[in-house]
């Protein structure tokens, strides 16, 4: 480990990188606090951008310094605006935004920075010690596992998404797959489902799908309904804390650090149960007068899901450095613009490439860093981006949208299918269908198929399926993940009833 | 019926669509000794035909109670909402991707940075045409010249 560990830090220290982590969280920050652009619109549209240096390292560690620059940008402004960029962060403005109304928003920012800072770099260490571990395990894996494992990750997801309406997510991710099948495939080389048109022939774009699914649609509610930002008047000063405050949350920390990395790395959790729940577990070991202060501005309340989100964040890269699974929207569009580099991820990623692993790793605790002591000196600068006219920006937003779809293609259709895109996930969005299972079921498709192909070839049809027991098991727990909520919301509903239980 | 299962009906068709295509025209195609593998281009669609089908039966049937929550947009009441700028700024986009081509980059975007933030009603010509035209020509320098990539700067006839 020591070895990869002087291996990533040679790569991330070098000054094209360096620059790339501080250039990745400045313009996270910078975007990320825009109420309305999550995470995964800001990494979209820096793809085309990562893709065109051509240097896998480098692109990812811009791409995760882009991802944290963009979690903390959203803590800032639900802290001073009340109005969360993230929905990772919506648990930051509980407390956060009431701190910053009592004339504390320095105080708060300082709070956000270092819980950030904290759980990141808990986290780090936390992958660091188990992306090895796990990978190992991996490498015993067939493709038939593979196939099952992945199918377990795209069931959990669809499980976790869709919260009381599993079969939305699940029509979701299979209509992402579907949406994969289209064009040539690589395994029989032969067109399919393009009805004949010519630009269907190399399927759709990654990034015009993932442009059309997140950034298009969040400009669009932005223009159908102005977000009504109260702004918490004063400035921001006083950045410093007190060492009674540090004592105070430092339990919290500590907690909140290992309790999000590991929500994160279960495939479809990710940050933003990470930081619900650290705020309701840290809500409730707190003494009876600290619960009272919880909503009114506790530091408590506002250092627990800022440690667990960012903790989180760390976490969601277990499995897609590991398994080349990526387990939220994120992170698959982090594995789509790999695959663009000619990288694959996963258990061999640490063997054939560690300069890769070890840099993106080393590159965390470098963004970390970055985030602690530059952007938090920046920040009432940086706030100022809170001011631009809504007038201004949106038309900005939607340029950049179709900028991105444009450069990676060169191809103005693209934009057409963008825009025809758009408007479908907007009125998916409407009706409550959750939108990130079908990018990653588009994008985990081809790789899925290609697993399966490759397992019924070896095993001259299905049989895989019952020879390979760790198959069979993975394959049984993707069933039960489908089957399990909606089993449970009808007992529960023949509960109420006062039907009694079968056992 | 509400918006949900509407959208369920559509996707259902499409399904339908596609299901048919995997199950009775793709084969007809395929090459005689592909027919001997065990795994054809068909396979895969077949199977997930079949998910998705069900998938979209469950919802239109409402076999799946669950509890409505407030979306953060009431589709119910569109039209209270900013539904006309909205469609003219996607009317816009549609227009600047016909445009990119013909038009040339500097033009198009110039406009269409214009034309967006007058959509949304501001009326600062000045400030107006000044961000647009500063905005596109760092953009252009940016993409051309740092990342290499070429856009066609000038509208055909003027030989960009």
């Amino acid at each position: 480990m020591l070895e990869g560990l002087l291996i990533g830090l040679q790569t991330a220290m070098s000054l094209q990188n360096l620059l790339m982590v501080i250039a990745g969280c400045l313009i996270g920050t910078f975007i990320g606090m825009l109420p309305g652009l999550g995470p995964m619109s800001i990494i979209a549209i820096m793809i085309p951008i990562a893709i065109s240096m051509g240097d896998p390292s480098a692109a990812l560690i811009l791409l995760a310094g882009v991802y944290y620059g963009a979690i903390f940008g959203g803590s800032t402004s639900s802290i001073l605006l009340n109005a969360p960029g993230v929905a990772g962060t919506v648990a930051s403005s509980f407390d956060g935004y009431p701190m910053a109304q009592q004339g504390k928003a320095g105080k708060a920012l300082t709070i956000a920075a270092v819980c950030s800072f904290a759980g990141g770099t808990i986290g780090a260490i936390l992958l660091m010690i188990f992306a090895p571990m796990l990978s190992s395990v991996a490498l015993l894996f067939h493709s038939s596992e593979y196939f099952a494992l992945m199918v377990v990750g795209l069931s959990a997801i669809a499980a976790f998404a869709g919260t009381g309406q599993v079969a939305k997510a699940m029509l979701m991710t299979v209509l992402g797959l579907i949406m994969a099948t289209v064009g040539e495939g690589s395994l029989f080389s032969l067109p399919r489902f393009t009805g004949g048109y010519m630009d269907l022939q190399t399927g759709f774009g990654f990034i015009t799908l993932a442009m059309a699914m997140f950034a298009l649609p969040e400009a669009l509610f932005l223009v159908l309904k102005p977000k009504e930002a109260q702004s918490a008047d004063g400035e921001i000063k006083d950045l410093r804390i007190t060492r009674a405050e540090a004592r105070a949350i430092a339990p919290v920390i500590g907690r909140q650090s290992i309790q999000g990395f590991f929500i994160g790395v279960l495939p479809g959790a990710g940050a933003t149960i990470a930081s619900f729940l650290g705020y309701a577990v840290e809500r409730s070991l707190a003494s009876k007068e600290e619960q009272a202060e919880f909503g009114k501005g506790s530091i408590k309340g506002l250092a627990a899901p800022e440690t667990a989100n960012n903790a989180a964040c760390t976490g969601s890269f277990v499995p897609l450095l590991t398994l080349g699974i990526p387990g939220s929207g994120t992170t698959a569009i982090l594995l789509g613009a790999l695959l663009a580099l000619n990288v694959s991820p996963g258990p061999r990623l640490m063997i054939d490439e560690p300069q890769i692993f070890w840099a993106v790793i080393m590159s965390m605790f470098i963004g970390n860093l970055v985030l602690l002591i530059l952007n938090l000196p920046l920040i009432p600068y940086i706030a100022k981006v809170l001011s631009i006219p809504r007038n201004f920006l949106i038309p900005f937003i939607f340029f950049f949208t179709l900028m991105g779809a444009y450069i990676g293609q060169n191809n103005a259709t693209e934009l057409l299918i963008l825009v025809a895109f758009g408007v479908c996930a907007t009125a998916l969005k409407f009706a409550d269908y959750p939108l990130a299972p079908l990018l990653i079921g588009f994008i985990l498709g081809g790789i899925l198929e290609n697993n399966f192909a490759r397992s019924m070839q070896l095993y001259d049809g299905v049989s895989f399926i019952w020879e390979r027991p760790m198959t069979l098991g993975l394959l049984i727990i993707a069933a039960t993940l489908i089957v399990l909520p909606s089993y449970r919301a009808r007992r529960a509903r023949l509960r109420m009833k006062g039907v009694a239980d079968g056992d | 019926m509400a918006l949900d299962r509407w959208i369920a009906l559509i996707l259902l068709g499409i399904c339908l669509a596609y299901g048919y295509t995997a199950w009775f025209t793709m084969d007809a195609g395929l090459a005689p000794f592909m027919k001997r593998n065990p795994i054809w281009p068909s396979t895969f669609p077949k199977g997930l035909s079949v998910l998705a089908i069900t998938a979209c039966l469950v919802i239109l049937f409402g076999l799946e109670k669950s509890e409505i929550k407030p979306a953060e947009i009431d589709y119910r009441r569109l039209h209270e909402y900013k539904l006309g700028q909205a469609i003219m700024l996607l009317c816009l986009m549609v227009t600047y991707a016909l445009c990119l081509r013909p038009a040339g980059f500097l033009f198009s975007t110039t406009a269409f940075l214009f034309l967006g933030s007058f959509i949304l009603g501001e009326r600062k010509w000045i400030l107006m045409i000044s961000v647009a035209v500063i905005a596109t020509v760092v953009v252009w320098f940016l993409v051309q010249e740092v990342l290499g990539i070429y856009m066609r700067p000038l509208p055909g006839m003027l030989g960009g």
